[in-house]
């Protein structure tokens, strides 16, 4: 028979761990890591793999009258498209705040959020906006032009038709 | 004796048995009795898996209206109207982008009730925030937190920010322009992390800010699946979690040993009443619990139960009469006034002004100052500070009193004032004068994310209650200050987000000077 303590414990004293069952531990840990690693698993499944948004790139056609300078925005896109003397050049109107969009003022863009400005080439002049409103690649194609809404082009980029 | 008579005798019997079934179901269910004595009140409470949440006899302390005000059963009342009226509104609601307007409007001009009970549901959730509110600044004033009550505390923080997410899940489900832009800039908030890490230069390695905008929207735009992730928070996880951690908060009441209350709270007491009398003499030395003897300290040990009443009828009934009163002002609210509802969503052109729900509005002045700091810096650092007061504040002079401590009422004044001329004095400096982008177009953007008014204020709240403690050589002194601002700081910049704060978020005295385009 195997010696536990020397003096008579309580039952209400803590087992010594020795004697506690190996496999009965075990079994234990082998739970507990099946649940975090179930429960790993269950957190994967809320981060979409595959982004149901609308394709991102689109294409315009410009109105033949459109002003120099003033802006073109494509039904159903937060985008301007404008014209001006060196070409074409599409210019994003989230506000890079919080997501509203601008609106085209005198001085350039203002959001009605939290009243952030941006100059008309879309760099920040007032307010918590913490980046320029980017301008966005356009090509042409034909007598139209493709935006693609995910990438973003130095301010003074320029397309001919 | 003759079969025909066995036959008869238990023929009866089944009859006599069928017409007693009513009543004996009855007594299966109730098992103790009509709580008419002592005894059989005890087992009104503690033979309902609901009611034993309870004690079975409660201080006559914790019954004076001045003890609680009532704020924490009107909360839970506050949330049963708005479950109960939420339940019906899912009758009718659809939540589908457009189809769920729609549904919303139906439920507001065809389905019978469908105003009304819409009405209750928006008055009660509201109610339930500022009554929750309220229930912490009692339970902080009455220095409630203390040992043994830190982890309540902490539970009750949880209950803060989840009754908040709650109330923001469901301010998007009508699908109306205010609730359409209040989740755009929600969502942008949950990825301003990025000022940061763009400004670091690491956001193409950890993109917290992007992730967690991710999870929320299931998109990279708000949609469809944007608005079932918010329609799952708010009936399904966040009610669950809520419930959860409402029976924790209960629970942990009754185990820390009733509410808090003044040492000399039995001295204070005018005398008992003759019909009141202690069930035994002797207090118990050891408490039993759970099958097995419970060593140490538990917050029954020692106690006798002096000065308790039986909890059936006197705190019932107490509970009933609160639950009585917010359900009279919901009604009231939602004869009175409408819910909203705006034009449908349209994500071509923002609500001016886009304002969130006015317990936000201070936040959203603060985030017209930087994204990041204003909605997840500030934030943050208060909810840890909340819940580190009890952890810091070790004292025992004046707990369950109110402004107990070294200080006292006096101290809560002048930390009133100070909390609230510090936070008008920035206001009116940053109104007046504006802030660092126009007076240094080229400093660099983390400047700017930082260097917040809200992050002067909390300096500033901070050095004070660090005087404080000095001051009067006590932790709590400090917590009074700190909190004292911290809750000047929200109601001040709650009313300016509120009442004068306009298109574009300019400020004007009142919506009459508004521009008409
Ligand atoms: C859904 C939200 C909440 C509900 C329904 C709720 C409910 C309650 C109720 C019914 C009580 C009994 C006493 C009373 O009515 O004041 C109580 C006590 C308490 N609550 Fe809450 N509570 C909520 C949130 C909070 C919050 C936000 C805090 C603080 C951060 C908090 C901290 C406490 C503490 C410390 C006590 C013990 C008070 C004492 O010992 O005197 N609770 N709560
Ligand atoms: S979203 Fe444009 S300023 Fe806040």
């Amino acid at each position: 028979m195997r010696q536990t303590t020397a003096t008579p414990s309580s039952r209400l004293d803590p087992e010594p761990v020795a004697r506690r069952d190996f496999l009965g531990i075990a079994s234990l840990a082998s739970m507990l890591s099946a649940m975090l690693l179930a429960g790993i698993g269950m957190l994967r499944l809320p981060k979409a793999a595959v982004l149901p948004s609308a394709s991102k790139k689109f294409s315009v056609q410009l109105p033949e009258s459109l002003p120099l300078g003033s802006p073109y925005v494509p039904p159903g896109r937060n985008v301007a498209v404008f014209r001006d003397a060196k070409g074409v050049y599409a210019m994003s109107l989230v506000c890079t705040h919080l997501g509203c969009i601008v609106k085209q003022a005198p001085d350039g863009f203002e959001c009605p959020c939290h009243g952030s400005r941006f100059a008309p080439d879309g760099s920040v002049s007032k307010g918590p906006a913490p980046k320029s409103l980017p301008c966005l690649r356009i090509t042409a194609a034909g007598d139209k032009f493709i935006v693609d809404e995910e990438v973003s082009v130095p301010a003074d980029t320029r397309v001919q038709a | 004796m003759s079969d025909q008579s066995r036959s008869d005798s238990a023929l009866r019997k089944f009859f006599t048995d069928l017409t007693r079934a009513p009543r004996r179901i009855y007594e299966a269910a109730f098992r103790s009795g009509a709580p008419v004595t002592d005894r059989t009140r005890s087992g009104f409470v503690f033979n309902n898996v609901f009611l034993h949440l309870h004690p079975v006899r409660t201080h006559r302390w914790s019954l004076r209206w001045t003890t609680t005000l009532g704020l924490g059963m009107a909360s839970t009342a506050a949330f049963l109207i708005a479950l109960v009226t939420g339940v019906l509104l899912m009758f009718y609601y659809k939540p589908y982008p457009d189809v769920a307007y729609n549904s919303i409007k139906d439920i507001h001009f065809v389905v019978p009730t469908g105003r009304f009970i819409r009405n209750i549901h928006r008055w009660s959730a509201n109610l339930m925030v500022l009554m929750v509110m309220l229930h912490m600044v009692r339970a902080f004033y009455t220095s409630a937190y203390r040992t043994p009550r830190e982890f309540n505390w902490l539970v009750g923080m949880g209950l803060l920010v989840v009754t908040l997410g709650l109330s923001f899940t469901g301010y998007l489900l009508p699908w109306d322009q205010l609730a359409y832009w209040a989740i755009t800039i929600g969502a942008n908030i949950a990825q301003s992390p990025r000022e940061l890490t763009d400004a670091l230069g690491v956001t193409s390695v950890v993109d917290v800010g992007g992730l967690q905008r991710q999870l929320l929207l299931g998109s990279d735009t708000v949609g469809e699946e944007a608005l079932i992730r918010f329609y799952l928070l708010h009936v399904m996880i966040l009610p669950l979690l809520i419930g959860v951690l409402m029976a924790v908060h209960f629970w942990r009441i009754r185990k820390d040993g009733g509410l808090t209350r003044p040492a000399d709270a039995d001295e204070r007491l005018e005398p008992r009443r003759p019909d009141v009398y202690p069930v035994f003499t002797e207090a118990p030395q050891k408490t039993y619990q759970l099958a097995a003897i419970v060593r140490g300290r538990s917050s029954a040990v020692g106690r006798g139960p002096e000065n308790t009443v039986p909890s059936m009828p006197h705190l019932f009934y107490a509970e009933l009469g609160v639950l009585m009163v917010t359900t009279l002002v919901c009604l009231a609210l939602s004869l009175a006034a409408d819910a909203p509802l705006k034009e449908l969503a349209n994500p071509g052109v923002p609500e001016n002004p886009a304002k969130a729900p006015w317990y936000f509005l201070g936040l959203q002045e603060l985030v017209s100052y930087s994204a990041f700091m204003g909605g997840v810096g500030l934030p943050a650092i208060a909810v840890i500070g909340l819940g580190l007061i009890p952890f810091l504040d070790r004292e025992q002079l004046g707990s369950g009193a109110w402004f107990g401590g070294p200080g006292g009422r006096w101290l809560a004044f002048r930390s009133a004032a100070f909390g609230l001329g510090l936070t008008l004095a920035i206001e009116v400096f940053a109104i007046r004068f504006g802030w660092i982008r126009e007076w240094y177009p080229h400093v660099p953007q983390l400047v700017i994310t930082v260097i917040n008014p809200g992050t002067i204020l909390a300096l500033g709240y901070a050095a004070y209650s660090l005087w404080l403690v000095k001051r009067y050589n006590s932790a709590r002194s400090g917590a009074m200050g700190l909190f004292t601002c911290a809750m000047c700081g929200f109601v001040v910049l709650t009313v300016i987000g509120t009442y004068f704060r306009g298109p574009n978020w300019g400020f004007f005295w009142s919506p009459a000077d508004w521009p008409t385009h």
